[in-house]
């Protein structure tokens, strides 16, 4: 015989405001088997807890009902309290009377009271019905997967690794370092970005470890928390990695070229290469596409037909220790896992819908991207900025910002947070660069909200000389070899017109090519923008609702190199302890099957998403089904599907759900 | 509105409950007239639990689960569509006003689309009155 | 828009100070057989006073035409920028079906709102076109204007600040044209008479950018745009200094002349910049 106890909390006057409280514990206390039913002022406290806990003993209670906030919230919290006074913790039912009732309700003390009062008898029909649940064991994979090398990425996986725990680093690209690495200095303080970040880099190539898997991708996650099972796709490189000794001799005689995509464009890379002098690991892929020789293999596999291209394999003849390798093949490489972070970062706007700007139609209107490889020293102009048209230093450079976010007719209403300071410190540097140099730069706000942020800012205007102009600009076109950019400067009520030598467009932060694919794979959610979401935007920012899966920096949304470092410790720390327990408990609200009833028609298996249900022959020669706990992630889906209905999901039973129904429909 | 439905709601756990929960968080407002029940998934959803719901008295059923695509488990949500059209047909059969159930897609962070969906589907149960047909008990 | 049949609707200017758009449109039309079926009954369209005085109006009165459009089962073309962005402007409009049951009521007309509106370009753009005599060596500034391509989600024309409709058409009857970034900025319109200081700064400006693209000649396919182009060239003269004597066509008077239409037959000589010093220059008339 279940004996219930309600609990209702006042949560201060969050519940209590609205809900006639007294009016709901004695309608409780007159529902079939609650044998107790009192309120609280909080429930969560301390005190609030105890008393539970005390009712529990004192009523001899084996079945409890708590109305109060979301069971997102804290059930968790209450079931730990329960279990401490040694009731199975999944004997435990919340009705969600705030959420769903005080705080939607707020204005109709009657309506609200009598759906709380429903909400309870809800879930006292459904507690009532419940079976205790034991929470099952696991082992956990101690290896760590970081997909990214980013600042993000590199920083996570250091720690993780310094933790003690082994790690592969996956990136897509030949070699780690992200978008940090493209920077020429950082803001506010501009420091040399490659001089902070390369030791992490070579950290990480050298870190016993750490498995650096480069030029691959993650393409399927199987599995559950601490169970990870990963698909990860090596691109081929042609270049034996372990014979190859980073002499640098193909990089320099092959004579292919293609735009780097390290430069942005604005330099050329050899078709056998590095991205960048300072790439981890040193060694160098070929490219597919570009090498000579590979397009002379696609020739003759077309049939050998039209102008035979020249058998190159420079590379090849020169290369001291025989590492190019034409044979070499696309591997798909799996791993297990326990613990994964997504850490995929951005990619920059694509400014072409702002025809207004000139972007692509005139040279001299490059990217801020753009502007830090050609501000960088190791850059393809060696630090001397210049204009891509004719290859003169610009005096006169305009700055637009927002390109690409704050604008709703472009689908990015987001403010990409880093762009206000690094115009700043671009129009710095161009200015220590060359002090003939004049900065325009295009404002709406100037958002500088960070330690030493607004101080730098005033640093650009001050020392720098830099002009804000608060308003956009409305047409970009050449004229005698200059730019003439059109804008309005909203604090004159003027328009302004500028006849600029390089025009530089502030594109806003949006999330790298694939980042939904690898989102569906591990089951994690993103938002409209495609921005990866945490479990909770204020107490649980690098975690997902999966299990396991955590993340790190840009790819989540806009933020800057400190926020994303913090973040990739962040999600470590979340790791390290995850991986540090020998094992996990499990939820143990997943299916089961009442064999007597299966009829093994299989229709389970067909729908089950996670192959969790397997057969086995019963000893009168019956096939039945059976559900491997471990795979079973309790999404109910063969339950609906069991036409005799043998299956049955622990803790929302067929039983529990129905006596919900009912006692709702009252 | 005088006469107030009965709405039973039926929401999966990782989008719309969460959901219901961001327009409470966020202070908003609807009618009164909907009981939510937590369901891990909309595939959970037994087309039986609907039937039951109206044979109880229910005067309209809302189902709401996560967009296509963002299923915490991959494909429920799809199953629950391919449900729900042929869900349609026997309520129609049964001489169920077919308008009286609605399935939706709501996000976790879409507390005020849920919001006017519930606003919505309460003011269209509203103006088809109470469940006649297989009814009886209510 | 292959259809050869369509409702043509001239619209105020084109009976006035742009005669000889309305001309060498029916000529173009006629060699490329396109039949053109004026519409009865036809009045103004609201341009370019209606919008700034009321909303109501503004919708009431091309939607007028859209209604006796309508009724001919055709789809509709114009030639003037003006008219195609109220038209376009109406029909957008009109989809919100309040309105529609309203400003039926006021016109007192049946309209659906069914009418595809199609502007000239678009129309001959999507034709095979016979060139009899390429227009070889005429180097030409296509001005479109803003109306037409403003705003695109209304007016659905072409890319807004760089528009390529008239770029091709010209390309076909065999002219050359420059590359400039004033495709579609704003000539100053409807104001010659209230603010001609703004008109001769805002043309000017215009004029001075195709001449430096290096264009013999602007084609334009404004009514109003040639009328600020072409007219006001006399009193740049006066307050700029600048004397440009650069000809300003209509776009349908250059794919005439291509097609083997005589100057004359095309109106040419009606406008105050003379452009027949520069076709006997190349060779084209």
């Amino acid at each position: 015989m279940a004996r219930i106890g309600v609990f209702i909390c006042h949560c201060g006057s969050n519940i209590a405001g609205t809900v006639d409280i007294p009016r709901v514990v004695a309608e409780a206390q007159k529902l079939p088997m609650v044998v107790h039913a009192e309120d609280n002022e909080y429930t969560c406290s301390e005190v609030g807890q105890r008393s539970l806990r005390e009712a529990i003993q004192e009523h001899r209670l084996n079945r409890v009902v708590i109305g109060a906030c979301s069971p997102r919230m804290h059930e968790n919290t209450f079931r730990n309290t329960v279990a401490s006074a040694g009731l199975n913790p999944y004997l435990l039912e919340m009705a969600n009377l705030r959420e769903h009732a005080s705080w939607v309700h707020g204005d109709q003390r009657e309506a609200a009271t009598v759906k709380a009062i429903d909400l309870i008898r809800a879930a006292v029909a459904k507690v009532a019905r419940a079976q205790p649940l034991f929470a099952r064991q696991i082992g956990v994979t101690k290896r760590a997967l970081v997909i990214g090398g980013g600042i993000a990425g590199i920083q996570c996986a250091l720690d993780i690794a310094n933790a003690g725990f082994e790690v592969v680093l996956v990136e897509r690209t030949p070699s780690i370092g992200g978008r940090m690495a493209q920077l020429d200095k950082t803001f506010p303080t501009l420091d040399c970005s490659a001089c902070i970040l390369t030791p992490k880099m070579v950290e990480v190539g050298q870190h016993p470890r750490i498995r650096l898997l480069t030029y691959a991708e993650v393409k399927e996650v199987r599995g559950f928390v601490g169970n990870f099972e990963a698909d990860i796709l090596q691109k081929a490189r042609h270049v034996d990695h372990d014979k190859c000794l980073g002499c640098g001799i193909c990089w320099q005689k092959c004579p292919a070229r293609a735009p780097s995509e390290f430069d942005m464009g604005v330099g050329q890379r050899t078709a056998i290469y590095i991205p960048f002098a300072q790439a981890v690991p040193g060694k160098p892929v070929i490219d597919r596409e570009h090498c000579r020789y590979q397009q002379y293999l696609e020739w003759q596999r077309a049939g050998a037909e039209g102008k035979k291209p020249p058998e190159c394999r420079i590379c090849e003849k020169l290369c001291p220790v025989g590492a190019i390798d034409w044979e070499q093949r696309d591997e798909m490489i799996t791993e297990e896992f326990g613990a994964i972070v997504v850490a995929t970062g951005y990619k920059t706007f694509d400014h072409s819908v702002y025809g207004e700007y000139g972007g692509g139609r005139y040279p001299d209107v490059i990217t801020s991207l753009q502007l830090e490889r050609l501000m960088s020293a190791s850059g393809p102009t060696l630090g001397e900025v210049t204009r891509p048209s004719d290859g003169q230093p610009p005096k006169t450079v305009v700055f637009i910002s927002c390109v690409g976010s704050r604008d709703d007719s472009v689908g990015r209403p987001y403010c990409s947070k880093v762009c206000c300071m690094y115009l700043a410190k671009q129009s710095i540097m161009l200015k220590e660069h060359d002090p003939e140099v004049q900065s325009y730069i295009f404002y709406i706000d100037i958002r500088a909200g960070g330690k030493n942020y607004e101080e730098f800012v005033r640093r650009a205007q001050e020392e720098a000389g830099t002009v804000y102009i608060r308003g956009r600009v409305s047409k970009t076109y050449p004229e005698k070899g200059k730019l003439i950019v059109w804008g309005e400067d909203s604090l004159m009520g003027r328009p302004v017109q500028i006849a600029a030598d390089l025009v530089v467009l502030a594109t806003g932060i949006e999330p790298s090519e694939g980042a939904i694919e690898l989102a569906q794979t591990l089951h994690i959610s993103y938002d409209v923008h495609s921005f990866l979401v945490e479990a909770h935007p204020k107490l649980r920012p690098v975690e997902t609702m999966t299990d396991g899966v955590f993340l790190a920096g840009t790819a989540m949304g806009p933020m800057d190199i400190p926020d994303s470092v913090a973040q990739g410790s962040a999600a470590a720390a979340k790791v390290c302890g995850l991986l540090s327990k020998d094992t996990l408990a499990l939820e143990p609200m997943v299916a089961n099957v009442n064999a007597v009833k299966c009829v093994g028609c299989l229709l389970c298996q067909q729908v089950c998403p996670f192959k969790a249900i397997d057969t086995e022959t019963l000893r009168d020669g019956r096939i039945v089904v059976r559900i491997n706990e471990g795979l079973c992630k309790g999404c109910g889906l063969c339950v609906s599907a069991c036409r005799p209905g043998a299956m049955n999901l622990r803790g929302f039973s067929n039983e529990q759900l129905l006596a919900q129904v009912k006692a709702l429909t009252r | 509105m005088s006469y107030q439905p009965r709405i039973i709601g039926f929401l999966c756990n990782w989008c719309s409950y969460a959901g219901a929960d961001m327009a409470g968080t966020s202070r908003m407002s609807y009618p009164p007239n909907i009981r939510i029940i937590r369901v891990p998934c909309t595939g959970r959803l037994d087309p039986l639990f609907v039937a039951k719901a109206f044979q109880e008295g229910a005067d309209g059923v809302l189902v709401a689960g996560c967009h296509p695509g963002d299923c915490h488990y991959a494909e429920g949500n799809y199953h629950a569509r391919r449900r729900y059209a042929l869900l349609h047909l026997l309520l129609e059969f049964l001489g169920i006003e077919p308008e009286r159930i609605r399935l939706e897609w709501v996000s976790a962070s879409e507390g005020k689309r849920f919001t006017q969906l519930v606003t919505d589907f309460t003011e269209q149960v509203a103006r088809l009155g109470p469940c006649q047909a297989v009814g009886g008990q209510s | 828009m292959s259809a050869s049949s369509y409702a043509y609707y001239p619209g105020c200017a084109l009976q006035g100070t742009a005669r000889e758009y309305d001309v060498s449109t029916r000529q173009v039309c006629r060699r490329l057989d396109i039949e053109l079926q004026e519409l009865k009954e036809w009045a103004c369209c609201g341009a370019s006073s209606a919008h700034s005085l009321d909303r109501r109006l503004a919708v009431a009165l091309p939607a007028r035409e859209l209604a006796i459009a309508e009724a001919t089962g055709l789809p509709l073309v114009v030639a003037c920028a003006m008219c195609y962005s109220r038209l376009r402007f109406a029909a957008h409009e009109l989809e919100d079906e309040a309105k529609l049951r309203e400003i039926s009521s006021l016109i007192e007309r049946e309209c659906k709102n069914t009418t595809q509106v199609w502007h000239l370009l678009q129309v001959l753009d999507a034709r095979d076109i016979p060139i009899a005599r390429p227009l070889r060596g005429l180097r030409v500034a296509c001005y479109y204007g803003c109306l037409l391509v403003r705003p695109t989600d209304i007016t659905h024309f072409d890319d807004e600040d760089n528009p390529q409709v008239m770029d091709g058409l010209m390309h076909r009857a065999g002219a050359e044209t420059v590359e400039w970034a004033f495709k579609t900025e704003c000539c100053g319109a409807g104001m010659p008479f209230a603010r001609r200081d703004i008109v001769l700064k805002l043309s000017h400006r215009i004029l001075a950018q195709a001449r430096g693209a290096g264009a013999d000649c602007l084609a334009v396919a404004c009514p109003m745009c040639h009328s600020n182009l072409d007219m006001q060239q006399l009193n740049m003269k006066s307050v700029f200094k600048d004397d440009f004597q650069i000809p300003v066509l209509y776009f349908t008077q250059l794919l005439g002349l291509a097609l083997g239409f005589s100057p004359k037959e095309l109106h040419i000589n009606k406008h105050f910049v003379d452009a027949m010093p520069l076709l006997r220059g190349k060779g084209l008339a």
